[in-house]
């Protein structure tokens, strides 16, 4: 990993005596696309108004480069942002638009004119100098948001749910275009979103938010195939999520069968959660599988089929691209190293836990 | 510091608009009859004002216009509302300029335009020019306050009760008038306004004897001002300011109206 | 909703071109004839005669004062009211609407006894050991009615104008470096010029053709515009010569329709 570029260090912030953000620590690093992650009132946009310098923390210090900026305005920090809903200048033209930042900075004409080539060419939307954001799409107008800010040359880019408003299909190709224009630039992207989808396509390292604290902070593959609670697994993708119980060290009772595991160190006898994934759900014949079951819902979804299955009481969300018709009796195999050992919430609130980094 | 200085600005602003209200309130207490001098606290005034029928035949021709033409213009620039939105937008735009006339017009201008034009068709000069003047110029106030719900209204809702089975008519009482009434109801409101505050339109559209109170008080103005009137106008403003500190305190007004 | 309801546009059509458009072209008849019927162009003209034109004169100085006056007042309040909180909405309009509840004669009769030489204000200002205020009966007495009376159509529309600046839209020019006056004049300024055309309409007619206030406060010393043109009506009759004049200061509202029609092309700086 290269260096540490930002350090948000014990960040606080109530509004209205809410408490939106909890002594929250979070590390980003250069060339680094860290991902926001949560659903709404996480704290994940809020984290970064206190990036962008919009909002200023109750508690705690934002250090950039080795620098305070708590305390910096907006103008003065060598950020820039790309807002949820593009807030184009709409009184001016693209190439103002873009030529905002410079201009006030006192660039060159030439050197200006280069700029906006430059950008609406990264963005693909060259020859858009004299039209009005008004004439725009969606999707182009957000481009010209990134293109206003990234011709400012800054270390970081924040991007607050710059997709939220565009329909999936240009979602998607905007997911490849921003991941295309980060290795072009070779900057920092700081990127909020409630889509764990978005989240998993483009990111280096997604942070995992809810109710004001980081839940876990790790690369895609790893927040996927290891939660570390409830909430990220649920919150991630399908799961089943089951409650069971550490016979011992590589040993889980799950609903009441024995399953082999590869986790340690939670002890013995003890009551934990775990979490499998649809697609790690393996059906084969009865007498073939750990536990045995009924099929009881049956879609179709394109790339596979999903079941319900009934089984021990519990019912499992299956995936899969055989397919086994409702109401055949079925057997349930997980391989040792898909089932993932998560300690209990010791209640609700803990589903909420700090995480230190 | 800063929002102590912007609250002592809006403070500043407030008094300028209100400290008229204020000396008229305490001068309808005034024992003594000019506005120059203090004579004493009395309620004097305030018992006159009902027995003088001059006045209070000026004050029901005030509320009867100002009820009765509001009430025609909400229900005419409702309806043109609801026409407009299925107009070529050239007709539209022509439309809404011609809406816009009254509004960006003199009063003075309307007010003797209307003038020539019930001379020319010679229609006798009373209330009824008088409240034919007041719909006139307040039907742009409702467009213009119901037009802005009209484009907010989501079509399918319509659609959505017609394909449920109800008929045009009841699908739009039941669906699009509710999402309309907030725009109808201050459209009517600031129309009520707008007609019990206008004097010049009304002082040149008023037939000889007709008198609104705006018109009595010109009138007055040269005889000297009687304080009955002070009464009564600090009567009518504490009532409407009552009845806004009670709806605007309501809890159940959730829908509030954008007056 | 469909073109089957296009009928239903009816009776406004009807009733605009009968009250509002067939009186406009009785204004131009009579303004374009004499007493016999004959055409002229004399009702016009008559402006250039040197009391017309001293109270065009007038008329437009002053008026052009209070718009200013109302626009410098008005906008840092409409700045500070765009940052209030939404819910408060309602109760902001309001706030402004209010006073025309108690009649516009009576509002504007009370600045006299504000102004007077013995009135509140003076009182007021000696108690302070503050030299008194001798404007009652002066042209800027005359302004501040105007202002009194027409500051709300100032407000508002800016109000309007400015609330509906999306808050992220001034964040993004603090973010590439604007400062707070940059922001100003090349952001929130520009972005609010509906407003401030539909303000500066709104309060420059009616104080262009008023003709009470300066009757009110001015001591009727100064004849405004407003004032020949109702004398025409109301006391010399002479319907043509006032409409004429009242032509003339229709070219000014013209001037202001189109200028709003080119700025204001939605309707974002309305009142209401």
């Amino acid at each position: 990993m290269e260096k540490e570029l930002i350090q948000l260090i014990d960040i606080s912030k109530a509004f209205d005596g809410q408490m939106v953000l909890d002594e929250l620590n979070l590390n980003i690093h250069e060339n680094e696309f860290v991902t926001l992650l949560g659903p709404s009132g996480c704290g994940k946009t809020t984290t970064l108004r206190i990036l962008g310098g919009f909002t200023s923390p109750d508690k705690g210090r934002v250090v950039f480069d080795g620098q305070d900026i708590t305390q910096l305005p907006p103008n003065k920090r060598q950020l820039n942002t790309v807002f949820q809903k593009y807030a184009l200048f709409t009184h001016m033209t693209i190439a103002e638009n873009i030529a905002f930042g410079l201009k006030i900075k006192k660039k060159s004409k030439s050197y200006i004119d280069d700029k906006i080539r430059y950008a609406l060419k990264l963005v693909n939307l060259d020859g858009y100098e004299n039209r009005m954001p008004d004439s725009l799409s969606g999707g182009q107008q957000q481009r010209i948001a990134i293109a206003r800010a990234i011709v400012n040359e800054p270390k970081v880019l924040l991007l607050d749910e710059p997709l939220g408003a565009l329909d999936l299909k240009l979602r998607q190709e905007m997911q490849y275009e921003l991941i295309r224009m980060k290795n072009e630039l070779g900057i920092t992207f700081v990127y909020v979103t409630h889509d764990q989808e978005e989240a998993l396509t483009m990111s280096d390292t997604i942070v995992v938010m809810n109710q004001g604290y980081i839940q876990q902070i790790g690369s895609p593959e790893s927040i996927y195939n290891e939660p570390e609670n409830a909430f990220v697994a649920d919150f991630i993708g399908d799961s089943n999520i089951i409650p069971a119980t550490m016979i011992e060290d590589k040993l889980v009772s799950i609903l009441g069968t024995h399953f082999a595991c590869v986790d340690t160190g939670f002890g013995t006898n003890r009551p934990v959660d775990v979490v499998i994934r649809p697609e790690d759900v393996i059906l084969v014949e009865p007498s073939e599988g750990t536990i045995q079951g009924v099929v009881s819902h049956l879609i179709f979804k394109g790339v596979h089929y999903e079941m319900e299955v009934q089984a021990c009481g519990f019912e499992w969300l299956v995936q899969s691209t055989t397919l086994f018709p409702v109401g055949k009796e079925v057997g349930i195999r997980v391989d040792p190293f898909n089932i993932q050992i998560m300690n209990k919430p010791e209640s609700e609130d803990e589903e909420a836990v700090i995480i230190d980094i | 510091m800063k929002t102590i200085a912007k609250r002592i600005y809006i403070a500043l602003i407030i008094l300028f608009l209100y400290a008229p209200i204020g000396i008229l309130m305490v001068l309808s207490f005034n024992e003594s009859k000019t506005r120059a001098k203090w004579g004493g606290f009395t309620f004097k005034w305030y018992i006159a004002l009902f027995q003088n029928e001059e006045i209070l035949r000026a004050l029901f021709n005030t509320l009867l216009i100002a009820f009765t033409s509001s009430l025609i213009a909400t229900v005419i620039g409702t309806v043109a509302c609801i026409a407009m939105t299925g107009m070529k937008r050239r007709a539209k735009s022509i439309l809404m300029g011609i809406t816009n006339i009254p509004m960006l017009n003199a009063d003075i201008v309307t007010g003797i335009s209307l003038m020539l034009l019930y001379i020319s068709l010679g229609i006798k000069f009373g209330m009824g020019t008088i409240l034919l003047s007041h719909i006139t110029f307040n039907i742009p106030y409702v467009i213009l306050s119901v037009m802005p719900r009209m484009k907010q209204l989501n079509v399918s809702t319509y659609e959505a009760a017609l394909d449920l089975g109800s008929s045009p008519l009841h699908a739009f009482f039941r669906v699009v008038f509710p999402d309309l009434l907030p725009g109808i109801l201050s459209g009517f409101l600031m129309a009520f306004t707008m007609s019990l505050d206008d004097f010049i339109i009304t002082h040149f559209t008023k037939g000889v004897g007709v008198d609104t109170l705006s018109t009595k008080i010109y009138t007055e103005i040269k005889k000297g001002i009687k304080p009955e009137m002070y009464a009564l106008s600090s009567l009518i403003f504490v009532t409407v300011l009552t009845l806004l500190i009670l709806i605007n305190l309501s809890p159940a007004d959730q829908k509030k109206s954008e007056a | 909703m469909t073109s089957k309801n296009k009928w239903l546009s009816a009776p406004y059509i009807v009733w605009s071109a009968v009250f509002i458009i067939v009186p406009l072209g009785m204004i131009l008849y009579y303004g374009l004839t004499d007493t016999t019927g004959a055409f002229t162009l004399n009702n016009i003209t008559a402006i250039a005669s040197a009391g017309h034109a001293k109270a065009l004169r007038v008329s437009l100085l002053l008026s052009l004062a209070s718009t200013l006056v109302c626009f410098l007042l008005a906008y840092p309040l409409a700045m500070i009211l765009a940052g209030v909180r939404v819910k408060r909405h309602n109760f902001i309009i309001l706030v402004f609407i209010l006073p025309m509840w108690m009649n516009f004669l009576l509002r504007t009769l009370a600045w006299q006894t504000l102004l007077e030489k013995n009135g509140v204000i003076n009182h007021a200002l000696s108690f302070l050991h503050l030299p008194a205020l001798k404007i009652i009966n002066t042209p800027a007495a005359i302004i501040l009615g105007m202002v009194y009376n027409f500051l709300p159509f100032m407000v508002l529309p800016l109000y309007n104008a400015l609330a509906k600046i999306d808050i992220n839209v001034i964040n993004a020019a603090h973010d590439l470096g604007a400062n707070n006056i940059y922001t100003f004049v090349r952001i929130i300024l520009p972005l609010s010029i509906p407003g401030i055309i539909s303000g500066v309409t709104m309060v420059f007619i009616p104080a262009l053709t008023t003709f009470v206030i300066s009757a009110l406060l001015g001591g009727g010393k100064l004849l405004l515009i407003g004032d020949v043109i109702e004398q025409e009506f109301t006391r010399t009759s002479n319907w043509h010569l006032g409409s004429g004049l009242s032509m003339v200061l229709m070219i000014f509202i013209l001037i202001n329709m189109v200028l709003s029609a080119v700025f204001d092309k939605d309707g974002e700086g309305s009142m209401l």
